[in-house]
């Protein structure tokens, strides 16, 4: 066993009325990646935060040993100064400044009165190169992708002297490729001696790179696994997370009769609303059935989320091209409103930013896609609103105390149960649900599969737009596979698997750079 | 009632007690000169554009922050195109129909520069600020235009007088009207109640809904008492009224209501439920030029002349109104009665002061001071209890 570099010990930290966290140990050994992981709300953010000083000592009990010394860290450019660096979620970035800018924000270089841009600059490339960026530090943040940015992230902690690297879910928002290439950084940052600790709701993730995982449920650690003297799978972490046997992960789905189609698209072709000469979706033909769950399997920039969009009156695209038919009839849908009351439904991907008002009540977002059935002549019947949004409360089992609750202050799998709500509210006949799971707990999760299941028991067509592979496996009838906006492939249930899914955009690939030469 | 509910209780009604104390504070201060029957009378009519525009100006406010820097200039467009035609010997019918009309284009127009052509409502408005006094000032020719059309100053500056029952110190009618009121407000409490009773809704205590009932009650009676010693129930009154039901009518009941929230909240999300946020806009930057406009003829009767600087800064009350009432400054919440509370609260300290005799400059130091501190405490309160 080599020499604990962190140790924290019986960790309890309290809110008004909640203990957020209850006597937690947490070990971690120089050189290792050590991963933590747990429903939301498990309290493995709370726990970084005490670490990282954003919750000042003194204002949770127990100790912190780093080093051999106990700490006392009375804000974050502490333990900055020790080399905790802890990189957030959501990514803290300025998008119109550069990235040596970005990288020395609060650590100028130079002097106080004079930043010195040389040594800013040169520095930054340094670290850009040690995380494998080729890019100018010079480079504006808002003109590199996400993938890009995440890594900036790293090289700005590096720049801090970081000895213990906090990670809280930083492939969230990458796409597969992206992902690989960060995890496979991580594991060569292991090799030159850093010591690191990663959040993350991504299983296998989490199994490929870390040396040891410790499970927190419900503000305690239950128990830390290492993964080089047991065999540790997804299953097994998952058994930890949530306390109890998960014998199948995706609810069976049976006696649902597979009918009429009920969305065709044909020769469906957009250009994007900027770049008007740019093609996002390129003529792609799909349908969905009444009963059936349709999955789309596409990596970031596939053009998944743009057909979704453009299907559902033309809210994405410039010079849209194709014919969309529901129920077998043509229709020509102007706008949101009039895909509404054509039957179609579109529960966004980002449900904090386009999907849900989090000022507003669980019962006003539900009815807000169609306000009509709860009025008459344009006067709202507050009272026939509340009874149902509460029905859809209790068909989605959304934990609240009322349908008057702020959806700002639920849980992350809650706000999605109010986000179907709203459109299940809308009575449509084919839902389009957009990365319906990203974010939520694996609880959370299995709840959002039961209620898909129950969409197309009553007669919805359901199409499914995914990153996660396993989750299309398990939930779809059939797999639409998109990518750099053509559809490549299409399977039944029966003969998908993740290898044809994956060769089939990669052939797909080689086919265009063929192309392209020739 | 424990602390828990007592600090809610506190919370939700912080500007009505915060009223209620200021209310006192002056009384005691002028030597209850402040609640002389006549004070009481002129309280709300000389407050009266900035009842009326604060109703248009929560749209505003709700649909994200955004503001009418425009409507000082567009109620001193609309008093000067009537205070024009009168003196021209046009009839009250025709100024008022017109004034209204300029307004309602001006509506029409910024609504649609805001909404469909998505320039900046305060730059757009900001525009409209020079505009509309400029243009006021052409209709005016530079000089002050009195008002003496019979018809148009009852219309608006009248008070309700039956001959035989009433005379000036003691008109029983706006005693009897009071009644008839909190008759009413009672009978609506009641009729709610049981509606929520027959279909199984949770309602507070029936003690604590008497409270309230009884306390409503009696400011009504109070007030309607007030009126009937000096002169009756003013007639603008009654358009303030008609004004602020309508629009809490609007903004709590209606499906359209509803939108003015859900565009504050998340304008993406509003869009992507179907529903068109220009037309959001432009509706909200229509009703508030219209209100400025029936403001402008409401304070040209009031104050019986129009010179080219009327209406000058009440863009600013009527903001200070909504933000003091409760309105988010970053949209999407707020209400009508919470911005009614604000704009009373602006005027009693505004009438308080006016009584007591200080100065103006020192006016606008409290004035500064109480917005500030509404929203500092607002802000404050809200982070306390989690709401980032």
């Amino acid at each position: 066993m080599g020499k604990i570099l962190l140790e924290m010990k019986n960790i309890t930290k309290t809110f008004p009325g909640v203990k957020a966290l209850d006597n937690v140990n947490l070990q971690v050994e120089e050189g290792e990646i050590h991963a933590l992981v747990g429903e939301n709300g498990a309290g493995k953010s709370t726990l970084m935060n005490v670490l990282s000083g954003i919750y000042p000592y003194g204002t949770y009990e127990g100790d912190i040993v780093y080093n051999g010394e106990v700490c006392c860290f009375q804000k974050i450019t502490d333990s900055e100064k020790k080399g905790i660096v802890i990189i957030h979620q959501e990514l803290a970035l300025v998008p119109q400044m550069s990235i040596g800018e970005n990288m020395f924000l609060g650590n100028e270089r130079g002097k106080k009165a004079a930043i010195n841009w040389n040594e800013t600059y040169s520095e930054a490339d340094k670290y850009l190169k040690m995380v494998g960026l080729s890019e100018s530090s010079r480079v504006l943040i808002k003109d590199i992708g996400t993938g890009k940015q995440q890594l900036v992230e790293i090289a700005k902690a590096l720049a801090k002297h970081a000895k213990l690297l906090i990670l809280d879910e930083p492939t969230s928002s990458l796409n597969e490729t992206d992902s690989r290439a960060l995890l496979d950084l991580m594991l060569e940052f292991k090799k030159q001696g850093m010591t690191m600790i990663i959040i993350s709701h991504k299983l296998n993730e989490v199994v490929y790179v870390a040396d040891k995982i410790t499970v927190v449920r419900d503000g305690s650690t239950v128990e830390t696994l290492d993964c080089h003297t047991m065999e540790i799978d997804e299953d097994r972490i998952i058994k930890g997370m949530v306390g109890r046997e998960i014998t199948d992960r995706f609810p069976k789905r049976s006696g649902v009769d597979i009918g009429d189609v009920n969305m065709e698209v044909r020769d469906w072709t957009v250009f994007h609303p900027l770049y008007a000469e740019r093609k996002v979706v390129d003529n792609v033909s799909m349908n969905v059935r009444k009963g059936e769950v349709v999955g789309i399997y596409g990596l970031m920039g596939a053009g998944r989320t743009e057909l979704a969009m453009s299907l559902f009156g033309k809210s994405y695209g410039s010079k849209i091209t194709g014919q969309e038919f529901i129920k077998g009839e043509e229709v020509h849908l102007k706008n949101e409103h009039d895909a509404i009351q054509h039957g179609l439904a579109y529960a966004t991907e980002d449900r904090k930013v386009n999907g849900l008002v989090l000022s507003d009540s669980i019962a006003w977002n539900t009815t807000m896609a169609k306000l009509e059935k709860v009025s008459h002549n344009g006067i709202i019947d507050v009272q026939a609103e509340n009874l149902a949004a509460e029905e859809f409360a209790q068909a989605m089992k959304t934990k609240t105390p009322s349908v008057q609750q702020l959806v700002g202050n639920l849980s992350g799998g809650n706000q999605q149960k109010v986000l179907l709500s709203k459109w299940m509210f809308a009575e449509p006949d084919v839902l389009i649900l957009d990365e319906p799971t990203r974010g939520i707990d694996v609880g959370a999760k299995y709840e959002i599969y039961c209620i898909m299941n129950d969409m197309v028991a009553q007669g919805k067509a359901v199409v499914m737009i995914s990153s996660e592979l396993p989750e299309l496996l398990g939930m779809c009838d059939r797999i639409y596979v998109m990518n750099e906006g053509e559809m490549v492939a299409e399977f039944t249930a029966q003969e998908a698997t993740q290898e044809k899914i994956m060769s089939a955009i990669l052939s797909s690939d080689k086919k265009e750079a063929k192309e392209a030469q020739a | 009632m424990n602390s828990t509910e007592f600090k809610a209780f506190i919370k939700k009604y912080t500007m009505v007690i915060a009223l209620v104390v200021v209310f006192i504070f002056f009384t005691i201060l002028t030597g209850q000169r402040l609640i002389l029957a006549q004070n009481v009378s002129n309280l709300l009519l000389q407050n009266a554009y900035v009842l009326v525009m604060a109703c248009g100006m929560l749209l505003c406010i709700l649909t994200g922050g955004n503001v009418d820097l425009s409507i000082g200039s567009t109620l001193c467009l609309s008093a000067a195109l009537s205070a024009k035609l009168l003196s021209s010997g046009f009839s009250a019918p025709v100024a008022i129909i017109v004034s209204l009309l300029v307004s309602a284009i001006i509506g029409i127009w910024q609504g649609y520069l805001i909404g469909y052509v998505h320039i900046p409502p305060f730059i757009c408005t900001l525009a409209g600020m020079f505009l509309f006094r400029g243009l006021a000032r052409v209709v005016l020719d530079s000089k002050t235009i009195s008002i003496s059309n019979e018809g148009f100053l009852n219309l608006f500056t009248a008070y309700i007088q039956i001959p035989g029952l009433d005379q000036n110190k003691n008109c029983v009618s706006a005693l009897i009207i009071g009644i008839i009121v909190a008759i009413v407000v009672a009978l609506l409490f009641f009729t709610s109640r049981r509606k929520q009773l027959k279909n199984g809704y949770p309602t507070g205590s029936l003690s604590s809904m008497i409270v309230k009932l009884v306390i409503i009650d009696a400011l009504i009676i109070l007030y309607s008492v007030k009126l009937m010693q000096y002169k009756g129930v003013p007639v603008m009154l009654i358009w303030i009224l008609a004004v602020v039901l309508i629009f809490a009518f609007i903004t709590s009941s209606t499906v359209f209501g509803r939108y003015f929230y859900a565009v504050g909240g998340n304008e993406k999300a509003t869009k992507l439920s179907g529903i068109d946020p220009r037309k959001v806009y432009f509706v909200a930057y229509f009703l508030m030029s219209f209100l400025a406009g029936l403001s402008g003829l409401l304070m040209g009767a009031r104050i019986g002349s129009v010179d080219g600087s009327m209406g000058q800064s009440y863009e600013m009350d009527a903001i200070a109104s909504c933000f003091i009432g409760g309105a988010s400054a970053y949209g999407g919440s707020g209400t009508v009665p919470g911005i009614m509370v604000g704009a009373i609260l602006l005027g009693v300290i505004n009438q308080g002061m006016s009584i007591y005799g200080l100065s103006d400059q020192w006016q606008y130091v409290v004035k500064g001071a109480v917005l500030l501190a509404a929203v500092v405490f607002d802000v404050v309160s809200n982070h306390k209890t989690g709401k980032s």
